[in-house]
């Protein structure tokens, strides 16, 4: 049994309720007339009571179940509810889920507010939404006792109901008004994970319908009367700034109602962690269609000019830096040459165990390998888009964003509008991946409707969503590894850096597993902006070190899957070094999970296979890919996933998120790429930037979950960056060629 | 401007709108159905599918000017209740993640299931590759398709 305590009380809650306008907000009031045929199934209630911030329940026993996060593929918007549900003892069948919109009072994270990102989502929420549920199933068996006159711990629940011994029985429904006056309790015992009813099962996507349905969801798809659409004109290159624009010419075009420069953040302003933003200057075209507003767009004539190096102060999670944007228009041939020039030289040291120098001397054999990666652009199929409605005493944005929390402040700053007057309202996003964690385009849209004085929605063409930044960076790291006479890992050394980061982990596998160590980072800057992209850094890093172990093994002449056991129980037995961040026994559980349900030791005939597993944001992957080549191209004909990421919510949804990371994974280690000359992308739609298409995936993907009672520790990013290393270690049985350079395939012609 | 009449899900409909306007800005901006989505707007993500007449057609890249009168049909069309074998399909496999894609991939596996009705893996990597989902539910999306295909009544 766990109690925790909890950590809103009934007053502060009333108070942020009346802050809100009274009551829960509804996120989709414009979607009055959508409701999905699941809730038409469900008779509504005439009157909600509140339980908690993320809950109320009907006086039919039908519940409201707030989602915190916002919701841009992980189902969260399922999961979230689910685990309130389940500690609520509620019957999913009588669950509304709606999406809260952003309320730090109601919904209060120090650190990430209701951010989904950094697969924390249900792992940062874990706690909070079990004890919502919790506590308020408490509020109702204690109104419940006052009601039938008996002890509240004699009286038990399930599915909605409560009962007691004497044969008293009522549903949640009847009892909501009382225990909505119940006072909130100050601790709440939570169930057993044995006792878990709805956790752990498949539960369909509440939005599915509406999905399948092409019902308004999205940020695109907001509207409301009077409304003008928006876009924006950036400059070309990174490293350049406006010079001069006429816009007579596009002003005097069909539709268009104003044109007009933007400076979205003055250097002055301080930023915050996720203000990265390479063109705060930019041109606005309003009108009154977005195909009037495009055209318009393309018509706009306007000089840039080359900019000055510049410097920002930069501040968050408690760290404040002075950051330098260096001058100049950058190219990808001159990176690939600085990052060979860079991991040439030495490293900063940021690890070091034993001796490696002396350990590289005396090895009977030594294997070194540099493996590098180009720069990536998140190209969510949704281009970033944003609405807002600034007035005089209050401001309206609306739309697809990971990390309300982060922009808020940015936005009160820039309008000099305090925080709470800002509305922020939270639609479904296609797609996020790192990239909607950076909202820049909120403030944009904000200060376009407070200069024509109306509601706006911005929107992104294709080729700005993938021209205007906020990359995965450019990455290179060169392993070396020295081997005995008897083939012993006794000394690795990794050099690992980028353009403008590097994607080094010192302390993570095989850290801790190796006598003598050596990590080293460096970076370069550039002044093409970047941002977290699924799985930062590991993204490029696992695959990179999966594809050397690979190798090594080989040269040890040993099992690819023995030989990081043999190294794994080592680290066990006598780790080397501190601060190592894995756990042991969960990363040999993938692998050995995988050896296992993969049939590891008698593949199918025919078939090449590669192996790679990974550690990051506290869960583990491991991968077994299976390939053939077919006309001169690999085709993965099957990709078996063991996964440890605790305690799995929504099954079947889980499994669908390791898919799609596995073939986003091959998709980009194939062809992904976004390349640079005189500072501009080199490509800016789908004709050119090669997506993983429905001929490429995977015929088959089987995933398997450790079976765990471990707290949720995070699905959306983990299971991405091993499959990079599986893939290349697959293709190099297949052809007997390793790879070092992604992206493997590079591009070819996709469709006509 | 012109005035183009349009025969849409069944119902003629008249928008005012400037000749070289694609059928996606039609149907999103002044017709109000956004099921059809813009991804690329140069016919290479699949987003934005609609049928004309029993077609998939790219509706990012289709002036209204070209249409005629031939009918239109979109996500919002296909079915009166979300009841159409492929998207009962989609419902049962719970293919989507981000569910952005998902209405041009249901448009185009639903024309590819009335011209073929036992579509091979190679009939459905043809019929499908020019809709990308960025989220990757590629499996989900074949499995569905083969589902919906087994079903007696998919018109």
């Amino acid at each position: 049994m766990t109690i925790v305590s909890t950590s809103y009380s009934r007053r502060s809650f009333l108070k942020t309720s009346a802050l809100a306008g009274g009551g829960l907000m509804l996120s989709f009031s414009w979607l009055a007339g959508c409701a999905s045929s699941d809730e038409e199934l469900l008779t509504l209630p005439k009157e909600w009571f509140d339980l908690n911030s993320y809950l109320k329940i009907g006086e039919n026993g039908v519940v409201t179940i707030m989602s915190p996060n916002p919701e841009f593929g992980q189902n969260v918007i399922t999961s979230m509810p689910m685990v309130v549900a389940d500690e609520l003892d509620v019957d999913w069948e009588d669950v509304i889920v709606e999406q809260a919109p952003h309320d730090p009072a109601k919904f209060p994270d120090a650190m990430l507010g209701q951010f989904t990102g950094g697969s924390r989502g249900v792992a940062t929420k874990w706690k909070a939404l079990r004890t919502a549920g919790a506590s308020a199933r408490h509020m109702l068996r204690q109104a419940a006792a006052q009601k039938w006159n008996v002890p509240a711990e004699e009286i038990t629940t399930s599915a909605g109901m409560l009962r007691h011994a004497s044969g008293k029985s009522a549903r949640y429904g009847e009892m909501a008004s009382a225990a909505a006056k119940v006072p909130v309790p100050k601790e709440v015992k939570l169930k057993e994970v044995k006792d878990f009813k709805i956790i752990g099962t498949s539960r369909k996507n509440v939005e599915g319908k509406k999905i399948v349905t092409g019902k308004p969801l999205f940020g695109i798809d907001y509207w409301v009367d009077g409304m003008l659409i928006a876009m924006i004109v950036h400059p070309p290159a990174f490293g350049m700034r406006l010079k001069s624009a006429d816009f007579a010419v596009v002003k005097a075009m069909p539709g268009i109602t104003d044109v007009f420069p933007i400076e979205t953040l003055p250097n002055e302003q301080e930023r915050g962690a996720f203000d990265t933003n390479a063109f705060p200057q930019l041109l606005a075209v309003v009108g009154r269609s977005t195909w009037e507003v495009m055209q318009a767009k393309k018509s706009l004539q306007a000089e840039w000019e080359p900019a000055p190096a510049s410097s920002m102060v930069v501040s968050g999670f408690g760290n404040k830096s002075t950051v330098t944007v260096p001058a100049g228009l950058e190219d990808s041939a001159s990176h690939l040459t600085s990052m060979e020039a860079a991991a040439a030289r030495p490293g900063r040291v940021v690890r070091k165990d034993g001796d490696p120098a002396g350990a590289f001397k005396r090895a009977a054999k030594v294997i070194e390998r540099s493996y590098s990666a180009p720069f990536l652009a998140h190209n969510c199929m949704e281009p970033m888009n944003f609405f807002a409605h600034v007035t005089a005493d209050r401001v309206k944005v609306a739309g697809p964003l990971q990390a309300p929390g982060f922009i808020e402040p940015t936005l009160s700053a820039r309008l000099g509008v305090p925080a709470d007057k800002i509305d922020i309202e939270m639609t479904r996003m296609g797609g996020g991946f790192g990239r909607r964690a950076y909202s820049h385009y909120v403030i944009e849209a904000a200060l376009i409707s407070q200069k024509v004085n109306a509601p706006v929605k911005l929107l992104y063409t294709r080729e700005d969503d993938m021209s205007t930044g906020i990359y995965r960076p450019s990455y290179h790291a060169t392993y070396r590894a020295a081997l005995d006479a008897d083939n012993n890992l006794i000394a690795l050394h990794v050099k690992a850096g980028g353009v403008p980061e590097s994607p080094l982990f010192a302390n993570r596998f095989p850290a801790g597993a190796v006598e003598n160590y050596l990590a080293e980072d460096w970076s370069i800057p550039s002044n093409i902006s970047i941002g977290a992209f699924r799985a930062p850094r590991s993204n490029f890093i696992a695959g990179a070190e999966q594809s050397f172990l690979d190798e090594v093994a080989e040269a040890a002449g040993k099992d690819p899957i023995e030989f990081r056991l043999e190294l794994l129980r080592r680290a066990k037995a006598n780790p080397v070094g501190k601060n190592n961040e894995y756990d042991v026994d969960r990363y040999r559980g993938v692998l050995e999970l995988v050896r296992e349900k993969s049939a590891w030791a008698n593949p199918p005939a025919g078939v090449s296979r590669g192996v790679a597993a990974y550690f990051c944001h506290a869960s583990y992957a491991a991968h077994v890919l299976d390939l053939t080549i077919e006309n001169g191209k690999p085709v993965v004909q099957r990709v078996t996933s063991a996964i440890d990421c605790g305690i799995v919510v929504n099954a079947d949804a889980a499994t669908n998120m390791v898919q799609g990371a596995v073939i986003d994974g091959i998709g980009n280690a194939l062809f992904g790429g976004m390349p640079f000359k005189n500072g501009a992308p080199e490509k800016t739609n789908f004709n050119t930037y090669r997506m993983i298409r429905m001929p490429d995936a995977p015929k088959a993907i089987d995933v398997h979950f450790v079976k765990s009672e471990v707290d949720p520790t995070g699905l959306g990013e983990p299971p991405f960056p091993p499959i990079f290393g599986a893939l290349a270690n697959a293709i190099y049985k297949a052809t007997g060629k390793r790879l070092y350079k992604q992206p493997f395939v590079g591009e070819t012609p996709v469709l006509g | 401007m012109a005035i183009f009449t349009l025969r849409i899900n069944g119902k003629t409909q008249q928008v005012d709108v400037a000749p070289d306007t694609p059928m996606l800005w039609v149907l999103r901006d002044h017709v109000k159905l956004v099921g059809a989505k813009y991804g690329c707007g140069i016919a290479q993500c699949g987003a934005c599918t609609i049928h004309l007449g029993d077609t998939a057609v790219r509706s990012c890249s289709i002036p209204v000017s070209a249409v005629g009168d031939r009918a239109i049909t979109t996500i919002e069309g296909l079915s009166d209740d979300g009841d159409h074998p492929v998207q009962k399909a989609w419902l049962e496999h719970d293919v989507a993640q981000c569910g952005y894609c998902q209405a041009g991939q249901i448009m185009s596996a639903a024309a590819l299931l009335k011209k073929n009705l036992t579509p091979s893996d190679a009939d459905i990597d043809a019929a499908m590759r020019g809709n990308i989902c960025r989220c990757a539910t590629y499996v989900r999306i074949r499995a569905a398709i083969k589902a919906a295909a087994l079903q007696p009544s998919r018109t």
